[in-house]
């Protein structure tokens, strides 16, 4: 049996950019609809054309505002994926919509259409905090959504951004309380974090807030891990929280880096040990679509160093760590020329990482500091591969 | 050949900034030297590091042919001097080689107190001096002023200062003619034994090395054999000539004159300033008077980041000397890094313009280590030794503590010349820097503060803070006077229980502690966090004398997925992979280099 394919499509269009969000995000005044559903389906036959035999696991439909999409179009790239590939058992087809009415009111026809599992943007339960982020919709707004969407889907996901300026650790508490108490099989929990060329960064560099100090964020990140495991929604990832059976089986293939496809502006894919980028404007992608019949802008061979180090760089984010034995069998590379053993016993002895049999994982302190962990383990030699 | 009375040698005195450099392009364009087009701004300064600061580091000369208003023509040699304390005898030997100079002083700015140590000097060295009032077409000109400050002031009477623009062009004429008519003509006999002074000399790659010398007496001319006196070696003369800026070939240089020669030497170590050359077959009897050795009074290590670059390091560092005698170098190894070199240097600014080329002309990552001076120790008898006296250059050589009788340290006396209102905040400096006050006088607004001082206490950040309290108006010129007994104990910095060798130093027992307890907290904030919580120690022995910790990082991770896209994960692995090549490892902390230049300059204390 082959591993499990996971598809990645991107709709990168929204009705206004937030101020935080590096993505590959644009807003347009109108959107030529068969156009674009056209030119995803073409990207995604180029694609299945490479990867005959595999069956689909997963599809995941990101943004931008996927939620836009016409229900239709959404219809369409679910049907073509399963005429393409064939769909594994229990598939989970995933799509990340804003909570807002006009959005919820298109929640059945998704559904219909083959949609499984929702992940709502609600991003903070304060209207003043949603402002701040740029958001157009309410908290009242958000759990109205919400309320739909666990109407019309299995498994719904929440997103909260938290360790926002100022927001001190009891305020965090309360919301992410409340957000427990919704029920959701899945939560991601990400940190505000200033990227670079995004309006934020420009607010910030001209002195406009301070963001969260990393000590307080840190604090907030501690108290969350105690009250999601509480309440049974332990970590699986730094940011991502689920009930046991229920995590993204989708961003699971990529972080044990398992082959994924990704279609549409922007996109990336890891399949046949290429590392594959689309276009990353959306006009530009039509153009490369209409002369290439694909929205390739590069594919680049992986060699078995690079395929060990991302491996290394996505498996270490979830708590159950990564199979060295694994890993191994899938590079060629041996175990000590992938990690500096010295190094990892070091940081084991902080109580930062854990060594069990084959498997290295790092603990529940460490993930906080994966950033300062990865470059002093992660030394994956050239041409180690034997 | 020319006759004595148809020649000039003069220097220009002016302070940074007043115009020195152009109008000396100026005189060398009026005299047909070179075209307009020739010249690049600033001919004299040749490397880039004098044009950058305004500073002159080797010595330059020029000899310029001037019909003047009489109609004869004259032969006049420019001599540009060094313009820093650091080069303080290379500037008194270029002095001696000439019979009177130009004070340019800006007609907006006035008479600044750097001046007058070099008119100063000139003045001992009997120079006829001829006050030139420059930039007189600036709006805020005020000739009249700037002549009653150099009559009050340098005490030089200045109604016939000649006034000038030259970066307009004006009185440009006017200069020349009074080089002629008010600068003495040299002296000198043309049939004694020849005696000349080494004035400088540099290494060029066509050439070999090139010598600027000074005729007193006698001829030197191609095919003659030559004698240094003071190093007692001999060569052959196969070149001589002058520069125009350009070299031009000569059949001689007589008594009077000043130009270049080439004897087939390879190193410029072989030659050194102020050195009389004579005639080895006819020597004269006596050499000029005014020769010393130049010995290094500043020490410090040079290691490559990359310790592979060690070998580069080694060829470039002998590349350098081969155009600089002034500084030594000897391999030194670190315990932590690595290989590297000790080397001397006649002051700071020497220093950091040895680290810079190195770092510039030769693509060098390099740590400094604390700069230390020479100590003289006294050492009493041991078992296996003799009691002894031994030099000390780096505080990692630094014997048992119990066989040492007695340290000295060398002394300088500082002149400093500053503006009344920074007077207050410059005695505070000296008096922390364990200064004793011996002079303060006020000539005409300014004061005149003489000091002696610790040179340790000096090599720190003694330049860069007397600079910044007296916001650039201060000047500094020193000379040492000896070594001292002093209270002299090692400071050693711990970082996570570890010695950095490369931090330790030699303080005195009384500002050890403010020492210790400022360069605790500035490697506080120089050393990034790290996994753990580091303790970072200044001792003295086995005693701690100031301690800070740096606490455990806490949070450092990408938060987001980002779709797949672990091309930007890769990227950031890369970028905090080639970060750490650039740390030096003690106890298991990562130490940036620019913590150890960062971490010896002392803020306010």
């Amino acid at each position: 049996m082959s591993n499990p394919l996971a598809l990645y499509i991107h709709w990168p269009f929204c009705v206004s950019k937030c101020p935080y969000c590096d993505f590959n995000s644009h807003v347009r005044e109108s959107v030529d609809q068969d156009a674009w559903c056209a030119a995803l389906l073409a990207d995604m036959a180029h694609e299945a054309a490479l990867t005959p035999g595999r069956k689909l696991s997963s599809i995941f439909f990101g943004g931008g505002t996927p939620s836009l999409m016409p229900p239709s179009t959404v219809a369409a790239l679910i049907d073509a994926a399963a005429q393409h590939w064939g769909f594994a058992d229990n598939i989970e087809i995933t799509l990340e919509a804003n909570p807002s009415s006009v959005e919820a009111s298109r929640f059945a026809d998704l559904a219909k259409a083959g949609v499984n599992r929702v992940s709502l943007g609600l991003q903070a339960l304060d209207d003043a905090a949603l402002a701040f982020l740029g958001r157009a919709h309410s908290v009242g707004e958000s759990l109205a959504a919400l309320a739909v969407a666990q109407q019309h889907f299995g498994r719904v996901n929440i997103d909260l951004i938290y360790a926002r300026p100022e927001q001190t650790a009891t305020q965090w508490e309360a919301e992410l309380r409340r957000a427990l108490s919704f029920g959701t099989d899945h939560m991601s929990l990400y940190q505000l974090t200033i990227e670079a060329g995004t309006r934020f960064e420009t607010l910030v560099r001209t002195g406009h807030f301070t963001p969260a100090d990393d000590d307080d964020a840190a604090t907030l990140y501690d108290m969350t891990q105690d009250m999601t495991r509480a309440a049974g929604m332990a970590a699986y990832e730094i940011s991502n929280h689920a009930r046991a059976g229920h995590e993204s089986r989708h961003n699971l293939s990529y972080w044990r880096y398992d082959d994924y496809i990704g279609i549409g502006p922007g996109a990336h894919g890891r399949r046949l040990k290429c590392a594959t980028q689309r276009h990353k404007k959306p006009e530009n992608f039509l153009s490369a679509v209409d002369r290439n019949a694909h929205g390739i802008s590069a594919e680049d061979h992986l060699d078995p160093a690079s395929r060990a180090t991302e491996s290394l760089l996505m498996g270490l984010r979830l708590s159950e760590g990564i199979s060295l034995d694994r890993l191994s069998s899938r590079t060629g590379i041996a175990p000590d020329k992938m990690l500096d053993f010295t190094a990892v016993d070091k940081i084991a002895r902080l109580g930062l990482i854990t060594r069990t049999g084959d498997r290295i994982t790092v603990t529940p302190q460490g993930m906080p500091l994966l950033d300062a962990i990865l470059p002093q383990i992660v030394a994956v030699e050239a041409d180690a591969a034997a | 050949m020319t006759e004595l009375s148809l020649i000039r040698n003069f220097s220009i005195i002016a302070h940074i900034d007043h115009g020195k450099s152009t109008l000396a392009d100026r005189l060398i364009q009026q005299t047909g030297g070179l075209t307009a087009r020739e010249m690049t701004s600033q001919v004299l300064d040749n490397m880039d590091i004098e044009k950058e600061r305004g500073i002159t580091i080797k010595a330059q000369t020029v000899r310029l042919d001037y019909t003047a208003k009489d109609g004869i023509t004259y032969q006049l040699n420019l001599m540009d001097t060094p313009g820093h304390v650091d080069f303080a005898y290379e500037v008194s030997r270029s002095l001696a080689a000439c019979e009177g100079a130009l004070l340019v002083v800006d007609a907006a700015q006035g008479v600044e107190a750097q001046t007058l140590a070099n008119v100063y000097q000139s003045i001992e060295h009997d120079h006829e001096i001829v006050p030139v009032i420059n930039k007189i077409d600036l709006p805020a000109a005020e000739v009249d002023k700037v002549k009653a400050e150099i009559e009050e002031i340098i005490g030089l009477p200045a109604d016939n200062a000649v006034l000038t623009s030259a970066k307009s062009g004006i009185g440009i004429d006017e200069v020349l003619e009074a080089v002629v008519t008010r600068i003495p003509p040299p002296k000198g006999d043309r049939n004694a034994p020849l005696k000349a002074m080494l004035v400088d000399s540099w290494y060029d790659p066509y050439l070999g090395v090139v010598i600027l010398i000074r005729v007193i007496d006698g001829v030197i001319k191609k095919g003659q054999e030559i004698q240094f006196m003071a190093a007692g070696t001999k060569h052959l003369v196969d070149r001589v000539g002058c520069m125009r800026p350009k070299l031009e070939i000569l059949s001689e240089i007589a008594a009077g004159e000043v130009g270049i020669i080439t004897a087939q030497i390879k190193e410029v170590a072989q030659t050194r300033v102020g050195d009389t050359i004579t005639d080895a077959k006819r020597p004269a009897a006596e050499p000029l008077p005014g020769f010393k050795e130049v010995q290094p009074v500043v020490f410090c290590g040079l290691f490559p980041t990359d310790a592979a670059d060690f070998e580069k390091l080694r060829e470039s560092i002998s590349k350098l000397r081969l155009n600089d005698a002034s500084f030594s170098f000897e391999t030194e190894s670190s315990a932590a890094l690595g290989f590297g070199f000790r080397c001397g240097f006649l002051g700071l600014l020497h220093l950091e313009i040895i680290q810079e080329r190195l770092t510039r002309e030769f693509d060098l990552d390099l740590i400094t280590t604390a700069p230390s001076v020479v100590y003289k120790l006294e050492l009493s008898r041991s078992k296996t030794e003799d009691a002894r006296t031994m030099e000390l250059h780096n505080p990692a050589d630094m014997p048992d503590i119990n066989r040492i009788a007695e340290i000295q340290e060398p002394w300088i006396e500082a002149t400093i010349y500053c503006p009344d209102e920074y007077l207050g905040s410059i005695l505070k400096l000296c008096q922390d820097r364990r200064g004793i006050q011996k002079q303060l006088t006020y000539v005409g607004g300014r004061a005149q503060i003489v000091y002696e001082l610790p040179l340790n206490e000096v090599v720190f950040d003694f330049y860069d803070r007397l600079k910044s309290i007296s916001r650039g108006y201060a000047s500094f010129d020193y000379h040492q006077i000896g070594h001292r007994e002093g209270d002299l104990v090692k400071m050693s910095v711990l970082v996570n229980g570890d010695a950095v060798d490369a931090l330790s130093m030699i303080v005195h027992r009384g500002t050890a502690e403010a020492r210790g307890r400022g360069m605790c907290e500035r490697l506080k904030d120089l050393i990034p966090r790290h996994l753990f919580k580091i303790p970072i120690q200044a001792a003295i022995g086995g005693k701690v004398i100031a301690r800070e910790t740096i606490a455990a990082m806490r949070k450092d991770v990408t938060a987001k997925c980002y779709g797949g896209d672990i091309s930007r994960k890769k990227k950031l692995l890369e970028k905090q992979k080639k970060g750490k090549a650039k740390m030096r490892e003690y106890g298991n902390v990562s130490i940036p280099q620019e913590a150890f230049i960062a971490a010896l300059r002392m803020g306010e204390e």
